[in-house]
């Protein structure tokens, strides 16, 4: 039977969590279709159908939709799912919003963010924050996974056909509404999606510093993320978070600045390759999982290091 | 209007666990245990309704083995009125207990059941989404700010690229986030108090609920370490290391 992941998409794009996710299911099995379900997003079912390796594309398009609000959507991906062996989609806040209340319809357990798959019917996924590895087997005749999506290579959002099946839906279950959304918009690349990230902690002391490393992230092409103490501090907003809470980081490059390193920012971003450190307290855990460790301060350090590059 | 709250006991989230030697789990021997900090959150929160005069009742709930008294005393002592333990010593996946929350609210109909949005044993993060499709309730996960107002609960929610809001129509499930407040600590009468809050017990079976999975955990492992690295001397030596050796700017 074929698998089924579910977009992440804006309407208009196909969310890069979901070339993960792709591929994440090519390590299932062969025949995979995606469906995307939202409001007027023929383009992003026309960019899901171009995936390498998707046989077909499923668009469900209504104004039920549009928010991906889980009351509307579970009830047709639940619909849909009865044809399928696995149903899967990036562990977003989209997706772990969704997905749980799918498996519930379909009285079937869920496997939580899933980092490998040894088998179709086998997952590797983190528990304890990371501090421990599970693996997991179902007997479930409908797997129902969400895919983390550090744990995946991107599959190539160019180079296949799909057809595209538009698909009649829309039960809008009211009992719920879309009111707004605050959204932070910037130019630098998405945070799990960098090639290098720039974080700073609680040493940075204020919003304002953090002025230092987004001019250092332009240079290097990256994004500014933040641990947990220095969004409760107020310094920046709680999209910037990493951690175990936060966003899940797995970069080419990790510069972590005034950052302490608590357990649960280490969850989430010590899969990145290469990891610096700059601290001036020489006895910071964030040392402990570092390539390269500067302990400086970090005010003489980041002009200095802007300078240089 | 009645609260219903959600609370698990779980690895008190300062201990360091361990994986076991024969890889069948993580050491929970001797270990201490605490009410899960999410669920910490849903608790304070519930208290916070009950004192604006919004929450009438506030009932907590947990499924786990008798132990765990100890976490609803603990939601007793923080201002719930009453706690229900389903008892069961078996290790329960998110959808058993989602079935078992489900019952619990079929008996005591509450109009806002809340729930942490995840626990930070298991990390599923699956619970009250669940608990959403049994009881045919809407939804409003990773919640960091909730306001009721007559017959619906405005949920803000934290979502990858900030914040999203969403109304929903009471009865509604509420799954907390970080932000959404600052638990307080019980205060010694108050622990005291709550020994004679009344604490019912029932169990999986006098509910109806089969617990079963179609999960099998075959091994837990500690995950592959990442070694120390080196420390450079300034920011010349790290520019030079991350260009030449590590290559990655």
């Amino acid at each position: 039977m074929a698998i089924l992941v579910i977009a992440e998409h804006s309407n208009s794009a196909l969310g890069a969590a979901t070339l993960n996710t792709v591929s994440a299911a090519k390590a299932i099995g062969d025949d995979i279709h995606i469906l995307v379900a939202g409001e007027n997003c023929a383009a992003a079912g026309e960019a899901a159908a171009k995936v390498e390796g998707v046989t077909k594309v499923l668009v469900a398009d209504n104004a039920a939709y549009a928010h991906q609000l889980p009351e509307n959507v579970a009830l047709l991906v639940a619909e849909q799912a009865k044809a399928y062996s696995h149903v899967l989609t990036p562990a977003t806040t989209t997706g772990k919003n969704l997905l749980p209340r799918v498996a519930a319809l379909l009285d079937t357990d869920q496997i939580s963010e899933i980092i490998s798959v040894e088998s179709p019917d086998t997952f590797k996924r983190p528990i304890y924050a990371g501090n421990a590895i599970a693996t997991v087997q179902s007997s479930a005749d409908i797997k129902v996974i969400t895919v983390r999506g550090t744990g995946f290579d991107a599959a190539a959002a160019e180079g296949g056909s799909a057809a595209i099946e538009n698909i009649a839906a829309g039960v809008d279950a009211g009992i719920s509404t879309f009111v707004g959304e605050e959204i932070a918009k910037s130019d630098r690349p998405d945070l799990t999606a960098a090639r290098v990230v720039i974080s700073g902690g609680r040493g940075m002391q204020s919003g304002e510093n953090f002025d230092m490393l987004y001019a250092l992230a332009d240079k290097l092409g990256g994004a500014v993320g933040a641990s947990r103490a220095a969004v409760d501090a107020g310094f920046v907003p709680n999209d910037l978070q990493v951690g175990q809470t936060g966003k899940i980081v797995a970069p080419d490059l990790y510069i972590a600045v005034g950052v302490s390193g608590a357990i649960q920012h280490l969850a989430g971003m010590k899969d990145s390759k290469v990891i610096v450190a700059i601290n001036k307290d020489a006895d910071a855990p964030i040392f402990q999982v570092a390539d390269y460790g500067l302990v400086a301060d970090l005010f003489d350090v980041i002009p200095e290091l802007d300078a240089a590059l | 209007m009645k609260v219903l709250v959600a609370v698990k006991r779980v690895v008190d989230h300062n201990v360091k666990v361990r994986v076991k030697a024969d890889n069948t789990g993580v050491e929970l021997a001797n270990v201490k245990m605490s009410m899960n900090p999410f669920c910490e959150i849903g608790v304070e929160e519930a208290i916070r309704l009950k004192e604006k005069g919004i929450a009438t009742e506030v009932v907590a709930v947990c499924v786990g083995p008798t132990a765990a008294q100890e976490q609803l005393r603990t939601a007793l002592a923080l201002g719930a009125d009453r706690a229900i333990l389903v008892e069961t010593d078996a290790e329960l996946g998110s959808l058993a207990v989602a079935k078992i929350l489900k019952a619990v609210a079929d008996q005591e109909q509450p109009q806002l059941i809340l729930l942490g949005k995840q626990a930070i044993d298991s990390d599923n993060n699956q619970t009250g989404q669940m608990l959403g499709a049994l009881t045919g309730f809407a939804q409003g996960t990773f919640a960091s700010k909730v306001e009721v107002d007559g017959d619906t609960v405005s949920v803000t929610r934290e979502i990858d690229g900030g914040f999203q809001t969403v109304a929903l129509k009471l009865p509604a499930i509420v799954t907390t986030d970080l932000r959404l407040n600052e638990p307080r600590y019980a205060k010694l009468p108050d622990i005291m108090k709550a020994k004679r809050k009344p604490l019912e017990t029932q169990t999986p079976d006098a509910l109806g609920v089969s617990v079963g999975s179609t999960l099998k955990t075959l091994k837990v492992e500690a995950p592959a370490q990442r070694s120390a690295g080196i420390k450079v001397k300034d920011v010349a030596e790290l520019v030079d290391k991350l260009k030449n050796e590590a290559k990655v700017i």
